[in-house]
């Protein structure tokens, strides 16, 4: 057949000599590569006990802020779910009644807020995306689970703790 | 009928009848050039001339008179000569008005909208946003109000108007008895109705639809949902008092609110009644004509497939060509 372009090479194979043909020496001089890996440096480390250090811009599992006051800061405008990618996150909205106000920081809360994150890929959109600087991708490497539901987090695992506790 | 009487804008020419105003010839040319307006409700008798959005420059009067106007004006008050030039924006001078405008009618409003249930269809939103600047030089305590209830279905955000009347020209022209106006003059004047009475009257849902921020809102709608999340589906019913043609906007198989259909402008089309728009809001009561068109350009149909084919394509016979497939598709589904 016609080659289709001209970059093919013809290599040449030469018959093994009788010291190639033993196959001993080949096996030798890569089990001493093998032996000489043992006293270097070990590269891997002992994930969940040992953590390597995050980057400065590393995006993880988010986290809904409170203010300097404790009340949260989402209103539930539902920019974040507008900008995610992978239509990740729901939000149902509620409204704050009186004497809510150290709860909530505006008029408008998010009653609930869950994002599937099966769905997320830690894109960081919601982040950009947010009017009142309410959830930031700041956690850590979102756990291992068994259960698609486990994967859902809502605001029992997404807002931070409140200040002292 | 008098003879037509030619008009140019942004050297555009049309021929409009006599005793129209600029805008109404703008927008029957359409497109870019038609100046927004915030206050100007062509359903609405009387509207207008009030938050000078709609400002043109006129550069030629008419024939017989060919000096241009000494100031901008105000296109929705304008009527047209023979022989008008005008310019909208191709005139640096009305761009850079505008931006003030914007600024001032931005003074006292309170940008609250994450928490706004006009955000996504708020013609303020828009406005600031294709002509603003960034920042306010406003350095002042904005004027703030309390809440008010008109009623146990319309609620009243007076911090958030930006006084357009266009609410008391509805309470005026499709209502019997008014109920509410304006109180307070200059920049203490605001919407309100004596001893917060309840406006109780077929029509008196429409003020919701005519605001153009997020002043008058929906009760029954208040924080359901974000506009953009919904889905705006036309439908009709046989309704004794209004032409029952209404914009339904679902959530799931749950119909969040009713309102009248709003064209390219935001204004609706046919005012609806209060039991189209508050009592019926099961599926069951309605005849779904179809899924609404929104402009792409709206946040609304952000995440709504109906984009296909893609607007640019529409246009370009080879680009038709070339997506046959992609078309029967779409038509398909």
């Amino acid at each position: 057949m016609e080659p289709l372009s001209n970059r093919k090479k013809v290599l040449e194979q030469k018959p093994m000599n009788f010291w190639e043909r033993l196959y001993l020496p080949a096996i030798f001089q890569g089990m001493g590569i093998t032996f000489m890996h043992m006293f270097k440096k070990k590269e891997t480390i002992f994930y969940p006990e040992v953590e390597r250090e995050f980057s400065e811009n590393w995006r993880g599992l988010h986290s809904l802020k409170r203010d300097e006051n404790g009340a949260e800061r989402c209103t539930a405008c539902g920019l974040c779910a507008l900008s995610c990618p992978a239509e990740a996150i729901t939000m149902i909205a509620g409204e704050r009644q009186k004497g809510e106000e150290h709860l909530y920081r505006e008029e408008k809360y998010a009653a609930v807020y869950e994002i599937n994150m099966l769905r997320c890929i830690f894109c960081g959109l919601c982040e950009e995306a947010c009017p009142k600087e309410a959830i930031y991708l700041d956690g850590p490497i979102v756990p291992a689970d068994y259960l698609r539901k486990d994967f859902i987090y809502g605001k029992d695992k997404l807002v931070e703790d409140p200040i002292g506790s | 009928m008098s003879e037509k009487v030619k008009v140019t804008i942004d050297g555009i020419t049309i021929d409009v009848d006599p005793g129209t105003s600029i805008l109404n010839a703008a927008r029957q040319i359409g497109g870019d050039i038609v100046p927004p307006a915030m206050c100007y409700y062509s359903k609405l008798e009387g509207s207008g001339g009030k938050c000078r959005t709609c400002l043109v420059k006129v550069s030629k009067g008419s024939e017989k008179d060919p000096r241009p106007m000494p100031k901008l004006v105000a296109s929705c008050r304008t009527g047209v000569m023979d022989g008008m030039e005008v310019q909208n924006i191709t005139s640096p001078e009305v761009i850079e008005a505008r931006k003030g405008v914007v600024e001032i009618l931005l003074i006292n409003h309170p940008l609250d909208c994450p928490v706004c249930d006009q955000a996504g269809e708020c013609h303020l939103q828009d406005l600031s946003y294709e002509h603003g600047v960034a920042n306010t030089r406003y350095e002042f305590e904005r004027r703030t109000f309390e809440r008010i209830d008109i009623g146990d279905k319309i609620q009243l955000h007076m911090t958030r108007c930006i006084l357009c009347y266009r609410c008391v020209y509805v309470a005026d022209q499709l209502t019997d008895g008014r109920q509410h106006g304006i109180l307070g003059r200059g920049d203490a004047s605001e919407i309100s109705t004596y001893i917060e009475k309840a406006i109780d009257n077929d029509f008196s849902g429409n003020v919701i639809d005519v605001c153009p921020v997020g002043a008058l809102t929906d009760r029954t709608f208040r924080f359901k949902n974000r506009v953009w999340f919904t889905k705006p589906v036309d439908a009709h019913r046989d309704c004794p008092t209004c032409k029952g043609k209404v914009t339904l906007w679902y959530k799931g198989e749950e119909v969040l609110r009713v309102t009248g259909r709003k064209d390219q402008f935001g204004e609706v089309e046919d005012f609806i009644c209060n039991t189209c728009r508050f009592e019926t809001k099961n599926t069951s009561d309605w005849v779904i004509e179809g899924p609404r068109q929104i402009a792409h350009t709206s946040v609304i149909s952000a995440n709504h497939y109906e984009m296909l084919p893609l607007p640019v394509i529409k246009q370009n016979q080879a680009l038709i060509e070339a997506n046959k497939i992609e078309f029967d598709r779409a038509s398909k589904i």
